[in-house]
């Protein structure tokens, strides 16, 4: 069957902003879409309001719309571009959700437009609560029995039927508090009673448990012939009750006789043919470890996390088929890009396994919540393959760059056995080092099994691993033994693991085992488990006899790529990479990628010549470097993961491509770093290095409080803080970090002044600068978590001039060759330089698309030798367009609890958007509105700020309060507003009475927070309090008062109604 | 204990030892399924060859009382890269090992299952010795050069049943021809009530007219469809006599009885996830695969036959049918167990065909 009639440009919906439950994956499923439906001859228009993606780069859809992903926006696109089709499937809940408000608008209807991919009655059929239970009932396929209750006597009617155990979850309770499980009818009564109390709307679902029970997914695919495929079965580690996102996943699934997956197997075609999927599919199940006894748990009706997954798992390219179904093709018509020979309709067969593990941020949240349940908290997951399935555990343990290398946590050896029995019972990010330890200490798996209702035999893979370690001998090398060796590398377990588990250095064990000639092979991943010969240069490594990755004799350089996707290092960095690897590929070069996320695009098996699913830590990414005996290895551009491996990698004596080591070490060693700036006379703020606390404080006294403290070498500001006075600093001295003299803490001047960032481009000779930008937040908020602003507004042509100046010298005196970001702070009229990163930063993909300067084409070009002069650009400041692009942070505050929201020196946001315009306000307005805020017209803002900013906040809330709204206020707040003239309503702090600040926020009488933060850690109670409920009750809550003023500022210059002009990305160039 | 495969081309490759020790020769085959090792090991179309699971992590669940396709193994070896010591399954009764010991099959673990398979693949299926403890090596490879092929070795005798039984029914009666068919096709019978009368391949024509059946099913079965030359006469006896279905090695030796030639393929197919055209409706099912040989297409022109089924990743014929008479069959495994089950709707159509609908 031919592409639909009809249909010649097909609009295809992103999914906006990277936020915790929604990640990297639609990027690489958008990218495949786009591609998929111009190689069938069509014209694509994009929206997508995260420009940190490569699907919104110019070069994949015909028109790309950086916009807010809101219907107001899909319709002026609608009526603008006139497509025949709306694609939504690829664009995660995002894309769904525009589908079912954009037909309920009847906009679909009225212009005509045809809904692609899945029809929107099988989108509700999934989605719809009632409409799946009673589908699923319709086919036999039995759901887990539940309730809406709203009393009590409602519940126990119901647990009379079901019977125990029981899940009681109060809707909308602040905190995820107040439900649980129940195991018999005193505990529900007690468990619902508190649960309705809790509750805002009174009520709670009470739903049979399955806690315990298998999980196992499916992903499935179906064309509009009713055929139908199953792509890859997958079974979770952590048994049902920890979300699909937060667990450990093995595929295939492992445990299931035939007759158990046949028996999904066959349910899932059914239920993917009930539903009228057209695409793809992921069905969950629950399945009794005692039994055949299975439920339905969950459909989701599109590409999703699990089907990028899936895809990278098993070289079947889902979002690329699902795109060609959408547009009419049968699975039987879609060539296997894999083979090139044989078609899309088949099942891949593996022969390998894969360990998916999720990357938590609570590293960066040390104050979370980190047990682990049904709401996902993962920002990112590692894939890892090995034809072992201990293997694949490994080495996705050490992908996660958590500093483990493999199953030895550290604090876990002193804790006591009721507290190891405890760990084990509350599913956590750490639970699976707890079960290894609880097996090193003898814990027999029945009890294991009992604790975790972990199957046992992963309990036994574990204990494998366990059990050779035990055969390790602390300080005695000779127990390395050769066979013992290659067990244990067999089993995936780390040079840098046994050098821990025998206490010698790393590089020992490496030689040791070199000596003993066992070294890794590298085999393909191919679909077919080798049945036929395919041509995917997809390759992961295993130490088994046969290496498939035979070399070429090409001129090849390595790209490392960025890892998992965690706070302080998104998908930014995997754009860079993308771009370096094509950048090689136009110059000839045979690109080489080695990268571990599986949501990725990097990891497309078409993007490089060649892909390494791999670890990125030394001891993987030089066994692929001795192999492939590259050029060089580039790595500025996957963030601090690769910059953290260039010392091993020039150790081992491989070219690093671009800027030397020798300049990252100077921008990063703080005394180097001093005596660099102090020789091109540029200002820092003051501070210095400390190396204990006694040094910390005497650097305090003299700079004078604030100061800026942090540990040296830092991602994304970790354990960073502003501290106003010595009883602060000695509290995060003690607290906060471990001083050893590898790791001293640096102590800096902190200046509240305007933060001004720089990316630019240097080839030893000239430094481009694409683009000033200007943050809206002043310096303390960290610049992932400001709004960025280009071309910087309201700055002094000297201070630009200063800029250029200092980044030119900067660039130029470390021998930049390739990208470099500096972050500069505006005091007084004084310029001073903060940070200097020599790589690619978050902000190159946003100023890229602003500016139109292919900044990643341009920086490797660079590292392979071109001069800028060469390439058509010249130095200094590039001519600013007529173009304002405002990026926007985005969080995931409402998936983590117990996580304060106020903006400090520590990143916390998860994603971004961009807006663009020609004004600033609308720019801004257009970024605001990408990241989520909901603009009201008039409302009641809630004011409650500490002493300090009480005199800054005055011609704000003045602002609001002319535009139109009501203010509310705390006391001390109220006081100094009234005395200044503005009418306030007075609100009851926490614990006033009621109704108090909290009671305001649950009825819904409060349509935007400000609350500035006393500073220090100090408990401040009410303000976390507030924060929190506003977060969890969904009210925009501003933290910071340069945020609030920028907001007011859109506010009042806005109109109703705005006819703002849509620009797309091709033509930002031409000022439009 | 060491073990030992040696391929006839002089490829060696080593592992370890698991399940029964000493020696056999064989056909080297791989699969790829990715579950079912209890069903291929019982399967006893593998009779006389040695098994490569390309999938490495084989025992997982165990070996259960149900999931048996035959009453033993016929297999002569099993070569897998990690054989699971410790299975987990509600319904596992024993470790892999322990029941290959007691089936007599000797088994390999630690061997690059992907290299052999790649090796297969390039090369083609051929004969193999596996081998455990200190064997001469040298030896292995002479002995694998000189074992029998497969073709000629008349495995059907070994397998089959030796005296006719009768399954009770309220159904058709069907007669299946068993030339070592999996348990699975009689369970698919008896869910449909048929009362099935299980024959010996050496049944004659007369002895068919006697039982009077509604219908007469071939079985799967293995080695070379030329080895078993008195049921393809008997077939050809009983052509448009009775509804016929046949499976597999039944398919096979239908199309001989009905003048087609059939072939030796390179590597066959076995998995559980080849894809296969119903060119009557143009629906494409995921099915279940065992086969070596194969229906020459060609030698299909000119007869009163028509291609059902094919597979689409090598066009092979996977399916034929009687342009006038009441025949068909498969050369895939409607019956599944391993594998997908959504070709039962075969089954049905055999159904219809006794009742005198379908065709």
């Amino acid at each position: 069957m031919p592409v639909k009639k009809g249909i010649k440009k097909v609009l295809v919906v992103g999914s906006g902003p990277i936020i915790i439950g929604q990640a990297a994956e639609f990027d690489y499923a958008g990218t495949q879409a786009c591609r998929s439906l111009r190689e069938e001859g069509l014209e694509v228009v994009l929206i997508n309001s995260n420009p940190a993606t490569i699907m919104t780069d110019a070069n994949m859809a015909d028109r790309i719309y950086i916009e807010p992903i809101t219907p107001e926006f899909v319709t002026r696109i609608i009526e603008k571009e006139k497509p025949d089709g709306f694609l939504p499937s690829l664009g995660g809940q995002v894309g769904l959700n525009m589908a079912l408000q954009l037909s309920e608008l009847g906009v679909l209807e009225k212009y005509n437009v045809q809904l692609l991919g899945t029809p929107l009655d099988a989108i509700k059929r999934a989605e719809d609560r009632e409409l799946f239970k009673s589908t699923m009932q319709r086919i036999n396929e039995p759901v887990p029995e539940s309730v809406i209750v709203c009393s009590v006597e409602e519940a126990v009617v119901f647990a009379k039927q079901i019977g125990f155990p029981l899940v009681v979850r109060p809707a909308y309770t602040l905190g995820g508090t107040g439900g649980g499980m129940v195991y018999n009818m005193d505990e529900l009564v007690s468990t619902c009673t508190k649960g309705l109390k809790a509750s805002i709307i009174h009520q709670a679902l009470i739903e049979r448990s399955l806690v315990g029970w298998k999980e196992i997914e499916f992903e499935v695919m179906r064309d509009s012939a009713n055929n139908c495929i199953t792509i890859c079965s997958m079974e979770n580690i952590d048994s049902m009750g920890v979300h699909t996102g937060d667990s450990v996943v093995v595929a295939p699934a492992q445990t299931l006789s035939d007759r158990e997956y046949q028996m999904l197997r066959t349910a899932a075609l059914k239920i993917i043919r009930a539903l009228g999927v057209e695409g793809g599919c992921n069905v969950q199940y629950a399945l009794d470890p005692n039994s055949y006894a299975y439920y339905v748990i969950e459909v989701n009706p599109r590409v999703s996390r699990s089907s990028a997954l899936a895809s990278k798992a098993t070289g079947y390219p889902i979002a690329k088929v699902a795109s060609k179904i959408a547009i009419g093709l049968n699975l039987d018509e879609i060539k296997n890009a894999v083979t090139g020979k044989t078609y899309a309709c088949f099942e891949p067969s593996i022969d390998y396994t894969v360990i998916k593990f999720p990357r938590w941020p609570f590293d960066k949240f040390a104050m979370a919540d980190r047990s682990l349940g049904t709401q996902m908290k993962a920002t990112g997951e590692v894939m890892s393959i090995d034809r072992t399935l201990e293997g694949a555990l490994l080495k996705a343990i050490r992908s996660l760059e958590i500093g483990v290398p493999g199953l030895i946590y550290p604090g876990l050896a002193e804790l006591s056995q009721e507290e190891i029995e405890q760990k084990l019972t509350q599913p956590s990010d750490e639970r699976l080092f707890v079960l290894a330890e609880a097996l090193r200490r003898g814990m027999l798996f029945d009890h294991v099994f009992n604790l975790t209702k972990i199957d046992r035999f992963f309990i036994q893979k574990i204990y494998n691993v366990v059990q050779l370690e035990n055969h390790l001998h602390r300080g005695c090398r000779t127990s390395l033994s050769a066979e013992l060796l290659r067990k244990a590398k067999e089993m995936g377990m780390a040079d840098a693991y046994l050098a821990q588990a025998v206490g010698i250095a790393a590089n020992e064990v490496r030689a040791l085992r070199k000596g003993y000639g066992i070294e890794p092979v590298y085999k393909m991943v191919d679909t077919c488990a080798a049945e036929f010969e395919a041509v995917t240069p997809y390759y992961y490594s295993c130490y088994d006899t046969e290496d498939e990755a035979k070399p070429t004799n090409n001129r090849k350089v390595v790209v490392v790529g960025g890892g998992p996707i965690r706070i302080g290092q998104g998908i930014e960095f995997d754009y860079c990479s993308v771009h370096s690897v094509w950048a090689l590929k136009e110059m000839g070069y045979e690109a080489i990628i080695i990268n571990n996320n599986p949501e990725t695009v990097s990891t497309d098996f078409d993007t490089a010549d060649r892909l390494y699913f791999e670890p990125l830590l030394p001891e993987d990414v030089i066994n692929i470097l001795e192999k492939e005996k590259p050029a060089g290895v580039i790595v500025q551009f996957g963030g601090q993961t690769p910059i953290n491996l260039a010392e091993h990698i020039d150790k081992a004596g491989f070219n690093i491509l671009g800027s030397s080591l020798d300049s990252i070490d100077r921008a990063e060693d703080r005394e180097r770093f001093d005596d660099l700036v102090s020789r091109l006379d540029i200002p820092r703020p003051p501070g210095g290095t400390a190396f204990s606390l006694v040094h910390a404080e005497e650097i305090a006294g003299n700079i004078g409080f604030p100061v800026l403290v942090r540990p040296s070498y830092v991602l994304g500001g970790r354990a960073m803080e502003i501290v106003d006075n010595i009883d602060d600093l000695r509290n995060y001295m003690a607290t906060a970090v471990k001083l050893t003299p590898e790791h001293p803490v640096l102590v800096d001047k902190y200046f509240l002044g305007e933060e001004i960032e720089v990316d630019a481009i240097a080839d030893g000779e000239t430094v481009l600068i694409p683009g000033i930008m200007k943050h809206v937040e002043r310096a303390g908020v960290h610049s992932g978590d400001s709004i960025a602003v280009y071309p910087a507004y309201h700055l002094d042509r000297t201070v630009q001039e200063q800029i250029v100046d200092y980044t030119t010298k900067l660039a130029l005196e470390l021998d930049v060759r390739g990208m470099i970001n500096i972050q500069y702070v505006l005091y007084n009229g004084q310029i001073y330089v903060i940070e200097v990163n020599p790589r690619a930063s978050r902000t190159v993909p946003y100023m890229s698309k602003v500016t139109g300067i292919p900044m990643i084409n341009l920086a490797t070009k660079i590292i392979m030798g071109q001069k800028l002069k060469d390439l058509g650009y010249q130095g200094g400041l590039y001519p600013e367009g007529k173009l304002v692009g405002v990026k926007a942070p985005v969080f995931s505050f409402a998936k983590l609890l117990q996580v304060d929201i106020s903006l400090g020196p520590e990143m916390k946001s998860t994603g971004e958007v961009l807006g663009v315009d020609a004004s600033y306000p609308v720019a801004l307005y257009k970024a605001l509105l990408g990241s989520g805020v909901v603009f009201q017209r008039q409302g009641n803002i809630l004011v409650t700020v500490a002493d300090k900013d009480k005199e800054e906040m005055l011609p704000i809330i003045k602002g609001f309060s002319s535009l139109g709204y009501n203010i509310f206020a705390t006391t001390g707040t109220a006081c100094y507003l009234e005395k200044h003239g503005v009418t306030v309503t007075r609100v009851n702090k926490v614990r006033e009475g009621s109704p108090d600040i909290a009671d305001l926020l649950r009825q819904g009488d409060i349509h935007l927070v400000i609350n500035t933060l006393t500073r220090g850690k100090a408990p401040e109670r009410d303000g976390f309090v507030i924060r929190r409920a506003a977060v969890e009750l969904a009210v925009p809550c501003l933290t910071s008062l340069d945020t609030a003023r920028a907001i007011l500022e859109v506010l009042g210059d806005i109109k109703e109604g705005p006819d703002f002009p849509l620009v797309p990305l091709q033509e930002y160039g031409t000022g439009y | 204990m060491k073990a030992f495969l040696a391929l006839e081309d002089g490829t060696l490759f080593t592992g370890r030892s698991f399940g029964a020790t000493g020696e056999q020769w064989g056909e080297v085959v791989f699969n790829t399924g990715m579950t079912g090792y209890q069903e291929i090991l019982t399967d006893p179309s593998y009779c006389g060859q040695i098994v490569v699971m390309t999938y490495p992590l084989i025992g997982n669940y165990g070996i259960n009382r149900d999931d048996f396709e035959a009453k033993k193994s016929f297999i002569k070896g099993f070569v897998v890269k990690e054989a699971c010591g410790h299975p987990s399954n509600w319904r596992a009764g024993y470790r892999i090992g322990d029941f290959l010991a007691r089936e007599g099959v000797p088994g390999i673990s630690g061997v690059d299952t992907r290299a052999l398979t790649r090796h297969l693949r390039s090369y083609g299926t051929m004969r193999g010795v596996i081998a455990t403890g200190a064997v001469d090596t040298a030896q292995l490879v002479e002995k694998a050069k000189t074992c029998p092929y497969l073709s000629g070795q008349k495995l059907v005798a070994d397998v089959a049943v030796k005296e006719s039984y009768t399954i009770e029914g309220q159904g058709p009666r069907v007669i299946l021809i068993d030339l070592g068919s999996k348990q699975n096709i009689i369970r698919k019978l008896k869910e449909r009530d048929c009362a099935v009368i299980v024959v010996p391949p050496d049944i004659t024509p007369g002895q068919i007219d006697q039982l009077a059946p509604d219908g007469v099913l071939i079985s799967n079965g293995p080695g070379d469809p030329v080895d078993v030359p008195v049921t393809i006469s008997t077939t050809r006896f009983i052509i448009g006599k009775y509804p016929l279905f046949g499976i597999c090695l039944g398919n096979q030796v239908m199309a001989l009885a009905l003048g087609a030639k059939t072939y030796k393929m390179k590597f066959g197919h076995r998995g559980a996830n080849h894809p296969v055209k119903d060119l009557r409706t143009g629906r494409v099912y995921i099915t279940s695969h065992n086969h070596g040989f194969s229906v020459d297409e060609e030698s299909l022109k000119g007869l009163d036959i028509e291609i059902s089924h094919i597979n689409l990743n090598d066009n092979t014929v996977e399916g034929i049918r009687h342009k006038h008479l009441p025949l068909f069959a498969v050369q895939y495994h409607p019956e599944a167990s391993p594998g997908p089950q959504e070709s039962d709707y075969i089954f049905d159509k055999f159904m219809d065909m006794m009742r005198g609908e379908g065709q």
